[in-house]
């Protein structure tokens, strides 16, 4: 049974950039076993909070806590990222990037679990061409294979469907209801959000650096509300 | 899905950094074997300096005695500057770095599998290109020529230990294949003066042990310094 328990609460983060203020005071809990798709213009503040969820961004102020610990570090094993970009080296083929990866977490049985996950995201993990030489469809499947392999509790996904066919998206979309019905926290940062009309939990809103609204169906909040 | 996913526990950490530093090393050959950026790049470059410097000399033996020192270490120090700048330019290809930062690898593996990719890229240039230097230059060692070998490991550590921590500083800035060396060449002065000094003084059949022991000295204080730092500087925004 999903845990809806808070798994992440941010208290006021702020975020800047040399003047520039990325996230201007975010406040919110997440429940755990829930899907959110956290939505916004270019610009909002989405892959910010994304980075600083997953440690790569140090919040200029405010803070958060993640599985219940006040840093990343202490729980990193539990949470899974894909960023934009592939995080994968392109010289190397998906099940040689993905057994690497599952060097750095220790992943025992690391050649069984590489490729489950490589087939769970509709690949083939008998495909020796290296990454570089992918579609740019096939590396964001690989991508989300790389963020899928220590089996996190969490999973941040930046732009998950960008590139991606449509239908091999609705797959993507498929896998990660099953992943959130098995209990694992998804956010998803999209801007395709009508791909998770009925798959998502929440939607989250965001606009100039801060979370505008939260709705259960694909319709903006009101101003002001 | 199946469960077949665990991580190490705490116990296995000293196992856990030898396997991660030797899973990144592997990584970094096969990456290296299939794109030979920067050997290729470091041998074009050596050869070029071989090649041009003998033709702007016609030495003696006992010039070149001389000279080969400093002329040797200066080729393979901005040799193994291109070297050090493919090192993370690879991580920050797609970001790469950033799956590695997000895992709950130590950062000291990345740092020493790094560094030792460095020395074992930079010892094969040596190995290729000492042969060329001493057809060209005629050079016959007078001094117990085994303590080369001892000069070249320590001096080549002493470059690419801090060439890989510097390096690793500079990959966010603009212009980092200009970075590197501004950062690396001046706090490498004592470490090049004593394989220089040692090189020169062992060709000439002189006492090299001061210079030897200076240089375990700088690389110990340098390997140390850098564990140290390194995991602030690959947190670093």
């Amino acid at each position: 049974m999903p845990d809806h328990a808070p798994v992440i609460t941010v208290t006021n983060l702020i975020k800047q950039f040399g003047r520039f203020a990325a996230l201007r005071g975010v406040t919110a809990e997440f429940d755990g076993g829930k899907l959110y798709a956290i939505l916004g213009d270019n610009g909002a503040g989405k892959t910010t909070l994304l980075r600083t969820l997953a440690g790569l961004n140090h919040p200029s102020s405010g803070n958060f806590s993640i599985l219940g610990a006040n840093t990343f570090r202490d729980v990193c094993h539990q949470v899974g990222y894909m960023a934009h970009p592939s995080l994968l080296y392109d010289e190397m083929s998906g099940m040689e990037n993905l057994a690497y990866f599952a060097r750095l977490y220790g992943i025992s049985q690391a050649g069984h679990r590489c490729s489950e996950v490589i087939q769970a995201v509709g690949l083939d993990p008998t495909l020796q061409r290296p990454v570089g030489q992918y579609s740019q469809g096939m590396r964001q499947r690989m991508s989300l294979a790389r963020a899928l392999l220590n089996e996190p509790k969490i999973l941040l996904l930046d732009e998950p469907f960008s590139n991606v066919d449509l239908r091999s998206a609705a797959d993507m979309v498929r896998l990660l209801a099953g992943l959130r019905d098995q209990g694992k926290t998804i956010f998803v940062v999209t801007h395709q959000a009508s791909l998770l009309e009925g798959a998502a939990d929440e939607f989250v809103w965001m606009q100039s650096g801060k979370i505008i609204g939260r709705t259960r169906a694909l319709t903006p909040p009101e101003p002001g509300a | 899905m199946n469960s077949t996913a665990t991580t190490s526990t705490p116990s296995a950490e000293g196992k856990t950094v030898s396997g991660i530093t030797l899973a990144t090393l592997l990584k970094d050959f096969r990456l290296e074997w299939r794109s030979k950026d920067a050997i290729n790049s470091m041998l074009f470059f050596s050869l070029l300096v071989v090649v041009v410097f003998s033709f702007s000399f016609d030495p003696t033996a006992e010039e070149s005695r001389q000279i080969a020192g400093g002329l040797v270490w200066v080729a393979f120090l901005f040799a193994s500057v291109v070297a050090l700048n493919q090192t993370w330019a690879r991580e920050l290809r797609n970001q790469v770095l950033d799956a590695y930062r997000v895992s709950p690898a130590p950062p000291n593996s990345l740092f020493i599998a790094k560094a030792l990719g460095n020395f074992v890229f930079v010892s094969v240039l040596e190995m290729l290109m000492t042969p060329l230097f001493i057809a060209f230059y005629r050079l016959r060692s007078i001094g117990p020529a085994w303590q080369l070998l001892l000069v070249a490991a320590l001096g080549t550590w002493a470059l690419v230990v801090n060439g890989t921590f510097f390096a690793a500083m500079s990959i966010r800035t603009r212009s980092r294949e200009i970075m590197l060396p501004l950062l690396l060449f001046p706090i490498s002065i004592p470490a090049i003066l004593a394989m220089v000094q040692a090189t020169t003084a062992i060709l000439n059949g002189e006492g090299a042990r001061f210079w030897i022991v200076l240089l375990v000295t700088y690389d110990l204080v340098f390997t140390t310094s850098c564990l140290l730092l390194f995991e602030t500087v690959l947190n670093a925004e």
